[in-house]
């Protein structure tokens, strides 16, 4: 698929924020997609069942070893598919992917560290894993900040290295877009995808419930004004497809840092032809 | 004002009312969190080196440090007295702000001076410079050990090691950053 690069709104998300375009002088602001999600879902409710997109997505103010302003991003959708499948996904498309990059399809050599890329990969769960290593539960204290700052400082340090690593099982706060999951509404159905800490992908089974959705984007926009960042037009055609859309589940991954994982490459930088800085 | 987006290695804030440098600054973001800037800092009055995490949206005061070349006049109970040989303006500096530095100080010697805020805070003394020295043990005859060393007593009154054919009388070009001796650099 090739959905548009500038569209009229965006999930809100007051921890990404997007580059603001001005098309006309006096037209509505467009804006550059931080990921082209929603539009990748209203494809899926006009009843295609299995899309991908490659190609950039653009946050502002993001820059350092593992980030870039505009980068790759793999999104890809399944009907009827929950996160297990993502995983699986993760599990076939790694080892293809060293392959193709003229590795052995078995392992990759990662700052001196060897990491098998044959499934099953490591699952942990983000609560046994800040209660483990944090010393907190995120299902039973909802502390963003907090959790921002150790799932940094503490948990993706502490993950192991030897295999890839699912980190599932977020708490409900932590995923506006997610799906929770029908056995404990504390949690939500959302996966991280990492290679020794590198967090490569996202994914979720969908949230596809418009009513349940809406309140959660009116949450979300809140917290943007609240950060002082002008809020995104109504997402109209969004929850119009979510009334078409049946179960799904999408992952986004981060094809640089893929790319990186790959090659061995220390920095973000050593793989695009050139940084933000050069050009 | 700088904001987090500024932080980046080299730059000087203010943190609890004291100046520091970044030295090491790393950003990292949960692809759905919050964006964390980690960075280590010095500060440059003690040296000591701290670590800090800032949040998008935090602000920080631009540390602004000037540096007075300065001359040295003399040390008493109220510290070391400096003078700008410009405007004759005269700064004391404790001891503690002196530091180390007071073993390789010597009148009229110029130096410079760190101002934060207006106010003298550290001292940095040129790379070398030339110290006599006032007492030395003669050298051991015979005693040719490559290496073989002995302490001598400086002008200053601090004491360095030196090779055994350094005498009483000798002026020596010693390294300030490292607080060695360099060579003989006259009779």
């Amino acid at each position: 698929m090739s959905t548009p690069l500038l569209v009229s709104t965006l999930a809100p998300e007051a921890n990404i924020e997007a580059f603001e375009i001005e098309t006309q002088p006096g037209k509505t602001t467009r804006y550059l997609i931080t990921s082209p999600e929603l539009n990748m879902k209203r494809l899926l409710a006009s009843g295609l069942d299995k899309i991908f997109q490659l190609g950039p997505v653009f946050r502002k103010g993001e820059r350092g070893r593992l980030h870039l302003p505009e980068f790759t991003m793999l999104e890809w959708y399944r009907k009827n598919c929950d996160y297990k499948d993502l995983m699986k996904d993760c599990e076939k498309l790694l080892p293809c992917a060293s392959q193709a990059a003229g590795n052995s399809s078995q392992s990759v050599n990662l700052d001196g560290c060897q990491i098998s890329l044959r499934p099953p990969y490591h699952v942990v769960h983000v609560d046994e894993a800040f209660q483990k290593w944090a010393g907190w539960s995120p299902l039973e204290i909802c502390d963003p900040d907090r959790f921002d700052h150790d799932m940094a400082a503490i948990i993706e340090p502490s993950l192991p290295t030897d295999k890839p690593v699912f980190l599932f099982g977020y708490p409900a706060w932590q995923a506006s877009l997610a799906r929770l999951s029908p056995r404990n509404r504390k949690v939500a159905e959302r996966v991280e995808f990492y290679v020794k800490g590198i967090e490569l992908a996202n994914g979720f089974s969908e949230l596809v419930d418009r009513k349940e959705q809406e309140e959660r984007f009116e949450k979300e926009t809140k917290k943007m004004l609240e950060k002082g960042i002008a809020p995104y037009p109504r997402q109209q055609f969004f929850f119009d497809a979510l009334d078409l859309l049946d179960e799904c589940a999408g992952m986004a991954l981060g094809v640089d840092r893929l790319i990186m994982v790959l090659t061995g490459a220390e920095k973000i930088d050593d793989v695009v032809a050139f940084t933000p800085e050069e050009c | 004002m700088y904001d987090s987006s500024d932080l980046r290695k080299g730059l000087k804030i203010v943190l609890d009312d004291e100046p520091y440098i970044i030295t090491d600054f790393q950003f990292s973001k949960p692809g759905k969190g919050q964006a964390l800037y980690r960075c280590k800092l010095k500060n440059m009055v003690t040296g000591y080196t701290i670590d800090r995490t800032f949040r998008s949206g935090d602000k920080f005061e631009p540390a602004n440090l000037e540096e007075v070349h300065m001359q040295y006049l003399y040390n008493d109970a109220d510290g070391y007295h400096f003078m700008d040989l410009k405007t004759y303006e005269q700064v004391t500096l404790s001891d503690e702000q002196v530091g180390e530095a007071k073993n390789f100080l010597k009148d009229n010697m110029e130096v410079d001076i760190l101002f934060f805020r207006g106010t003298p805070i550290s001292i940095s003394l040129p790379t070398f410079v030339e110290l006599e020295v006032i007492e030395a043990m003669p050298g051991v005859k015979g005693d040719t050990a490559t290496g073989a060393t002995k302490p001598v007593t400086l002008e200053t009154g601090h004491k360095i090691q030196v090779p055994l054919f350094i005498e009483e009388g000798d002026v020596l070009k010693i390294d300030t950053r490292t607080g060695e001796y360099v060579e003989r650099a006259k009779k």
